[in-house]
């Protein structure tokens, strides 16, 4: 007695007038998901330098109603969330991803309440790096890992993303390829698994239009998505 | 003038035929005028398109051979409705999978058939007509002819050549009528709300005459805004075009 | 889910009269409809893209068991596991077998069509666990105890009213002189009452708009971050998806996802695009425990190879629907089932028989305005008559219908018959509406005149005045001949 999986797998194979694939044809397949190749990519970051892209990306992240804000080296990072925070009649405190806990001094912003960790509900704001930004359409791309956990991404009311110009890339594509280079080099792309638990590709805050077809912020995840660029 | 032009097969088309022959004679002076000769085959009946669209392909295959028939040797075959010049040019080929000898027939017939308006303006690089007709008009885009033969700009091209005519964008003019053949019978309360919108859309740009090319949603539409007692007259696009649009607008009381 | 296809035209009836209804649905040519107008205008690549995106979608479901076997195996080696369900029988069962497993007392969901599909919150709830909706539309109907009526905005047919209504009702522990009058007020109200539920979650259920083949991921897009949750907080995430739901590689998503969300809410992305692979890493901080994809056939593996095929290309971007003028006139709920508009009258009867949802692919004018949104090209009126075709064939057709339509070919193919019919109507039919114009009723044409004029036709058919006129010509007189 054959189980599900052969009888949907014959099905399949019936349906399409053949057995299942093997030699050449199959080779073929096994090629086109082992190289991945890219379909047609629009114009709009073509020819791009890295001041183009960050320009490009910045122009995006605005539209997808982010607030941003242009810093010259990472160690402004802390001075400038502070004076966000203040500005947004925000409390002093904020949960920070560990990847971050060395690369920012917070001695820069003596009041502020800083932990590090994933978030637990209870947070107001977060602080987390991300994998790549796509300046095309302003997305950020983060991945899941012990130094960037996923909840950081969803759970506080207000996430802070700090992006540096050298993430910035145009097309989604650019950003896959990234991931995939990333995860050959750290050994973890064995027979071509690889992924992380999560990559999230965040557009600017939550929101919905379920109410009679008008866009509302803060639906499930973050009310406010602040980008910090570093130009590093 | 009918002259040495191209020679243009006339698909009269069912509703014109018995209802509104004034369309087809407009057809024939606008296709004269620019140098055709026009014959009208006198076995043409139907395209086939009720029996097609409600699943019955016998039939529409045993109407679509006669019309094949009919219209052999024509430079030219042109039909004063976009969803009859549609049903052949787009639907005709892909009936005859199993007889390859017809198909090759409709295939010849097909690339030969236009809808009328387009073929003046894109076969025949027509760019104005001598013609008036004073007052503001808005045209209703009948689907199959959009959508199938892309007839967008062509009349509103020739509108524009129209002594005195002011033309009114229809803002839905793009939606479709309700009229869809046997669905308006089928379906005739989603029919009636349709062609209710685009009757009161009609009335709230102001025209005083709504324009298509196509018989079917004319009636319909036509229908639809004398029972909501509006004033608009509806007429075919060619008869404007053809400068014979002297006569009763549709639905309105004969002459004698 | 249970469907009321077959009453298609009391559904309708019933969607026509209703006047919060026709209200709500207005607001989808604003809305949906123009959006997807501007954000499609400002990206010149679109018609191109829409042809890869048709290609790619073809080439995967040349070779769908090829890549469906990919991707489990990807799935298996992140630590994932496939349940392969032929029915929706099979799927509940698994559903409801790793929800016992875990001893889930509570399941959130994000938005699912293939849950609906199975009607898997009736059988949780039969087998005394409680599923929550997060989404907001989901959550919305979940307390109207009502089926969605769009695929991507489920309460599109709720007024802000009904909805206050329906708050005040079910979360009474709060004050009930509460302002319910803006978004903000609802989607703040939703926020914190869901905000518990996803913690409390033992099993988070999604959907998937894509499957990679090529890594074993599943795709969600949300522009809620409901999905997200549910996913991240629930110790197992189950995703339900269907066959046709694989494309081959993380660049053929890139490719279709710039048609997705520019096609569904005129955004160039949704907020959150998701990619899932396997539990939680050793090393996690936070993350499922456990990964599980059901794999839902239900008809599809039937349609391949049929003249139904192309309807697998479909990416539930709703397109179709919101610019159809039959939807845009009675509303999700008419067509009786999970799927309305074009694509549901295709996908409805291919899955559950025409017999059943036959009424669905005849309800069109084949005004082809479906066809020139799809994303993906799909010829959705062609397929509708493909339907009829088959009904017609087996004898489904009202007997009228059949009748008239023989009567009405028997004339067509025989022009000396024709002429002399056709005349006769012309003349008696002109006869008596000349003085008017038109007929305010008519015998036999009650469908017509019920609610509209109909014209009186000029009198003689083109036919006899072109014969007269070549006799006139003939005989020297020129003229028209009218």
């Amino acid at each position: 007695m054959s189980s599900a999986r052969d009888q949907i797998l014959g099905s399949i194979r019936k349906s399409l007038g053949r057995g299942a694939l093997e030699g050449e044809d199959a080779a073929r397949l096994h090629q086109r998901l082992a190289t991945p190749a890219r379909n047609l990519i629009p114009d709009r970051t073509a020819g791009l330098d890295r001041d183009g892209l960050a320009r490009q990306l910045v122009g995006k992240l605005g539209e997808a109603a982010c607030s941003v804000d242009e810093v010259a080296s990472l160690a402004e990072v802390p001075g400038r969330i502070a004076a966000w925070l203040q500005r947004e009649n925000l409390p002093a405190r904020l949960v920070q991803a560990p990847a971050l806990a060395g690369g920012l001094d917070w001695s820069q912003a003596p009041t502020m309440e800083v932990k590090t960790g994933t978030a637990d509900g209870s947070e107001d704001t977060s602080v987390t790096p991300v994998f790549a930004a796509v300046a095309e359409t302003g997305t950020l791309m983060l991945v899941s890992e012990a130094s960037t956990p996923t909840g950081l991404n969803f759970l506080p009311e207000n996430h802070i993303a700090v992006v540096r110009r050298s993430q910035v890339v145009g097309p989604l594509e650019d950003a896959w390829s990234k991931l995939r280079a990333a995860r050959t080099e750290a050994g973890t792309a064995a027979a071509g698994a690889g992924m992380p638990r999560t990559v999230n590709l965040i557009t600017g805050p939550s929101r919905t239009g379920d109410i009679e077809q008008r866009i509302q912020m803060g639906a499930h995840g973050p009310r406010r998505l602040h980008v910090i660029v570093v130009d590093d | 003038m009918p002259g040495s032009g191209p020679r243009v097969g006339l698909f009269v088309t069912c509703l014109v035929d018995l209802y509104r022959p004034t369309v087809g004679f407009a057809a024939v002076k606008l296709l004269e005028d620019a140098g055709c000769t026009v014959e009208v085959p006198a076995t043409q009946t139907c395209c086939g398109q009720p029996a097609y669209n409600s699943g019955d392909m016998a039939d529409t295959r045993a109407v679509a051979r006669g019309v094949i028939d009919a219209f052999e040797g024509f430079d030219y075959v042109v039909a004063p409705s976009g969803s009859c010049a549609g049903m052949i040019h787009e639907h005709y080929p892909k009936l005859f999978a199993d007889e390859p000898e017809t198909a090759q027939r409709a295939q010849h017939l097909a690339k030969r058939t236009h809808e009328l308006v387009s073929f003046l303006v894109d076969v025949l690089n027509v760019e104005r007509v001598d013609a008036a007709y004073p007052g503001t008009v808005t045209y209703h885009d009948s689907c199959s002819g959009l959508r199938e033969l892309q007839v967008k700009t062509q009349p509103r091209r020739l509108l524009g050549s129209v002594e005195g005519l002011s033309l009114t964008e229809l803002p839905s003019a793009e939606i479709c009528c309700g009229f869809g053949g046997t669905f308006c019978v089928k379906y005739p309360e989603i029919s009636d709300k349709m062609v209710t919108e685009k009757a009161r859309d009609v009335t709230a740009t102001g025209a005083g005459t709504l324009l298509a090319g196509d018989l079917g949603c004319l009636l319909n539409m036509s229908g639809k805004l004398s029972r909501l007692g509006a004033e608009t007259k509806v007429r075919h696009v060619a008869e404007v075009l053809a400068g014979m649009a002297d006569g009763p607008a549709i639905g309105e009381p004969g002459k004698d | 889910m249970q469907s009321t296809s077959r009453s298609f035209k009391q559904n309708a009836h019933h969607a026509l009269q209703d006047a919060t209804l026709q209200r709500a649905l207005g607001n989808i040519k604003t809305g949906f409809q123009e959006k997807r107008r501007q954000v499609i205008e400002a990206l010149p690549e679109f018609e191109a893209l829409r042809d890869t995106g048709r290609d790619i979608k073809n080439h995967t479901l040349a070779n769908l068991d090829f890549y469906l076997e990919r991707f489990e195996e990807r799935v298996t080696e992140a630590g994932g596991v496939v349940h392969w369900c032929r029915t929706p029988a099979e799927a509940r069962e698994t559903i409801l077998e790793i929800c016992k497993r875990r001893n889930a007392r509570t399941v959130t969901k994000g938005k699912s069509m293939i849950a609906e599909e199975i009607g898997l919150n009736e059988f949780l709830e039969a087998n005394a666990i409680e599923p929550v909706e997060t989404d907001l539309g989901e959550y919305i109907i979940q307390l109207r105890h009502e089926p969605p009526s769009h695929i991507i905005a489920p309460a599109i047919h709720v007024t802000r009213e009904q909805i206050a209504d329906d708050f005040r009702r079910h979360h009474s522990d709060l004050d009930p002189n509460r302002r319910l009058e803006e978004p903000r007020d609802f989607t703040d109200e939703a926020r914190a009452k869901l905000r518990d539920r996803y913690f409390q979650a033992d099993v988070g259920i999604t959907g998937a708009n894509f499957l990679i083949a090529e890594t074993g991921s599943t795709v969600i897009v949300t522009n809620e971050g409901n999905g997200d949750m549910t996913q991240l907080l629930g110790k197992a995430h189950v995703v339900v998806a269907s066959l046709e739901k694989v494309v081959p590689t993380l660049d053929d998503a890139a490719t279709i996802l710039r048609l997705l969300a520019r096609s569904a809410t005129g955004q160039e992305m949704s907020v959150y695009t998701t990619f899932s692979t396997g539990p939680r890493r050793a090393d996690d901080l936070d993350g499922p425990e456990e990964f599980h994809v059901v794999l839902l056939d239900n008809g599809r593996s039937a349609m391949l190879g049929t003249e139904f095929q192309e309807m697998l290309r479909c990416i539930r971007c709703a397109a179709c629907m919101n610019h159809c003028p039959v939807y845009a006139a009675v509303g999700g709920h008419a067509y009786g089932w999970v799927y309305p508009g074009p694509m549901g009258a295709v996908l409805t009867p291919s899955l559950i028989g025409v017999e059943e949802a036959g009424h669905l692919p005849n309800a069109s004018t084949f005004c082809g305005r479906c066809e020139s949104v799809c994303p993906m090209r799909i010829p959705l009126p062609k397929m509708m008559r493909h339907y009829r075709t088959r009904e017609y064939e087996r004898g489904l057709a009202p007997g009228t219908v059949r009748v008239g339509l023989s009567l009405w070919s028997f004339l067509a193919t025989r022009p000396s018959l024709y002429r002399f019919v056709t005349g006769m109507a012309a003349r008696t039919l002109g006869a008596f509406g000349r003085r008017a114009g038109r007929f305010r009723s008519l015998p036999m044409a009650g469908g017509w005149t019920g609610v509209r004029d109909l014209p009186a036709p000029e009198g003689k058919t083109f036919h006899a005045l072109w014969k007269e006129r070549q006799g006139a010509e003939r005989r020297g007189n020129g003229g028209t001949g009218r």
